[in-house]
């Protein structure tokens, strides 16, 4: 099957040397941000940046390039949190190990659901993983194993520590932890969008039909993509588990985390490897002070924003913020 | 476990299931015509009981006869719909549909919580009260009335879609939109009509449903999931297989909640919709 492909995927390095020179400096600047001296709320607002780049970046691989929308992400989420939180507590797993058992596990349910549901597709798929979502959220809430309702709260150590992944006197690891998680994060689906799996998961987002007439197997690389972006997703439920140390059914599988990774890649450019951190970086700021300055006290005012910018967006620039981007600084010239 | 449980599960169970019939329908009929699944169903449930909620304390109005104020109420929001959001994206692509509706399903559900908080309501003392014994089972007036008032809602669809002009231009623009604006049918106005229909349908659920119903901004949620999963069942854009389906969610429900696990209901209805969507995709009455 594969010799009937022979379009070549384009070179890794083949970008604009300005753009790779502006990521090297920009990765540099991130490395070096915190010796200037940041304050926790600054670090807090990065982390979150980080954290919720690589979340839509992994909700993009699924909705962006093989085109089925996801409305129940936050399940892998979930259970990326409640693995480390639930292994470290049970049988005193560090979560180096245990962060790739919840990769693991959400590889697995992503097959498990991945077989029976894609091969629906469009609204069918959307209703189904909306389904999910709830669903997950309800069996957690009533699993006594896992702390039903009231979840977990993760036994601190007295010590910054390493190997329990535990830091109380300041936020600088988790800054340095999530930052190198994002970079590879972010690499990964890089290579990934240039590579063929990318290609052909494109080929299938614009038109099932006949990708499937070039010998592509449709159903088989939405599984990939799916379980793909499942293992991007699980590792930032663990580290937020981490982060935060109290998990419970109704903050890691919230509805809002799925809503709000299709909403920075959305906002960013769906389909784009740069759609999710430009969304990230502009949308986390916003929702960050807004709940500073419009206050917290169940207003959902940050609530309200996500939905009138959504819905701005797909009326006026259903591409998100990138397009507002030539394409040709993003890629180099042919050189022919 | 005696008959008589089983026999009264089946009666609950048949008249919400007359309730989510009947929103499934509006859901569906917009679906019909436009091919877009409005993600934000749920939420104009909510508005539509909120509306009979306030009728009810500001006026004093009882929720039984503010009903034709909340069907207006909602038809002229499912124009606005239509105005402000749904004619720009009809064009767009799916994934765009997907994400604007869903957009606005937020957008309405968080404005509902900043601006009436989360508590719980409910109407106190409706028309509507007390409950009918029937051997041994037991109905409560105002879940009968809600049902069956639903029920003629869902004939009078049915009626107005297949018997008038009006309704006949609707078929045809759901059909072959061109093909119906060349034969004089403006099909953006068709649209309008069909939201101003279709959420007029959810507006006389939730009317009827603020009599019993704990009325907060998040509840329209399961029901639009049941109405999604309704539509799909009855097979997306046709409008009596919506009736069938909506009896059989409600009937999964309520057995499956008296049977095993009433908190788990959700999943229930849940593999419901598996089964058909993979086994019968176009659903047990679908046109496509």
């Amino acid at each position: 099957m594969d010799k009937l492909i022979t379009a070549k995927s384009e070179p890794l390095w083949n970008t604009n040397n300005k753009v790779v020179s502006i990521v090297y400096g920009l990765i540099t600047l991130l490395f070096a941000l915190p010796l200037f001296g940041l304050n926790s709320f600054y670090l807090h607002l990065f982390i979150m940046i980080f954290m919720h780049a690589v979340m839509a970046q992994s909700w993009n691989v699924i909705a962006g390039f093989s085109g089925q929308i996801s409305l129940g992400h936050g399940a892998f989420f979930g259970i990326g949190a409640y693995a480390t939180s639930f292994f470290y507590m049970q049988y005193g797993v560090t979560p180096w190990i245990s962060i790739f058992i919840g990769i693991f596990i959400s590889g697995v349910f992503a097959v498990l659901i991945g077989i029976p549901m894609l091969r629906l597709s469009g609204h069918y798929f959307a209703i189904a993983t909306l389904l999910i979502g709830i669903s997950f959220q309800v069996v957690f809430q009533r699993w006594d194993l896992v702390g039903a309702a009231s979840g977990l709260w993760v036994t601190m150590t007295p010590e910054d520590s390493w190997i329990a992944l535990q830091f109380h006197s300041s936020k600088l690891p988790y800054y340095y932890i999530f930052l190198i998680f994002f970079l590879i994060s972010f690499f990964s689906v890089w290579v990934l969008s240039r590579s063929k799996l990318g290609y052909r998961l494109r080929a299938i987002r614009d038109d099932p039909q006949a990708a499937l007439s070039l010998g592509i197997n449709v159903s088989n690389y939405k599984i990939i993509a799916y379980v793909i972006s499942a293992m991007i997703m699980a590792p930032m439920g663990s580290l937020f588990a981490q982060y935060i140390l109290i998990i419970d059914p109704d903050r890691v599988f919230n509805i809002e985390i799925s809503i709000i990774v299709l909403l920075i890649t959305v906002l960013g450019g769906i389909g784009n490897v740069w759609g999710p951190i430009i969304g990230a970086s502009i949308l986390i700021p916003i929702s960050e002070y807004s709940r500073i300055y419009l206050g917290g006290t169940g207003g959902a005012v940050d609530l309200i924003l996500y939905g009138l910018i959504l819905m701005i967006i797909c009326v006026f620039r259903p591409n998100g913020l990138i397009s507002f981007i030539p394409k040709d600084i993003l890629e180099r010239k042919k050189q022919r | 476990m005696t008959s008589e449980i089983i026999l009264q599960a089946i009666v609950t169970g048949l008249m919400m299931g007359l309730i989510y019939a009947l929103i499934a329908a509006g859901l569906s009929l917009i679906f019909g015509l436009m091919e877009i699944v409005n993600f934000a169903h749920g939420e104009h449930l909510m508005l539509s009981m909120f509306s009979s909620f306030w009728l009810w304390s500001l006026f004093g109005l009882d929720p039984l006869f503010s009903i034709p104020i909340t069907i207006l109420l909602l038809a002229f929001c499912g124009v606005i719909t239509h105005y402000f959001l749904i004619r720009y994206i009809l064009k767009a692509k799916m994934l765009i549909q997907i994400c604007a509706t869903f957009g606005l399903s937020i957008f309405i559900r968080s404005i509902a919580q900043l601006l009436w908080t989360p508590d719980f309501r409910n109407v106190d003392k409706p028309l509507l009260e007390g409950r009918i014994e029937l051997g041994s089972v037991f109905i409560g007036q105002p879940q009968l009335y809600a049902s069956l008032v639903c029920l003629v809602a869902f004939v009078g669809l049915y009626l107005f879609v297949t018997k008038t002009e009006t309704g006949l231009a609707l078929q045809a623009t759901a059909q072959d939109r061109h093909a119906a604006e060349v034969l004089g049918i403006p099909s953006n106005k068709m649209f309008a009509i069909g939201w101003a229909i279709g959420l007029g349908c959810v507006g006389v659920a939730g009317g009827m449903m603020a009599n019993y119903f704990f009325i907060f901004t998040d509840v329209g949620i399961n029901f639009a999931l049941f109405a999604f999963v309704a539509v799909a069942l009855g097979g997306f854009g046709s409008i009596i297989g919506c009736l069938y389906a909506g009896i059989i969610i409600g009937l999964v429900e309520s057995l499956g909640g008296l049977l095993i696990d009433p908190s788990f209901k959700l999943l229930y209805v849940f593999v419901i919709y598996l089964l058909v969507v993979i086994y019968k995709p176009q659903g047990l009455f679908g046109r496509y």
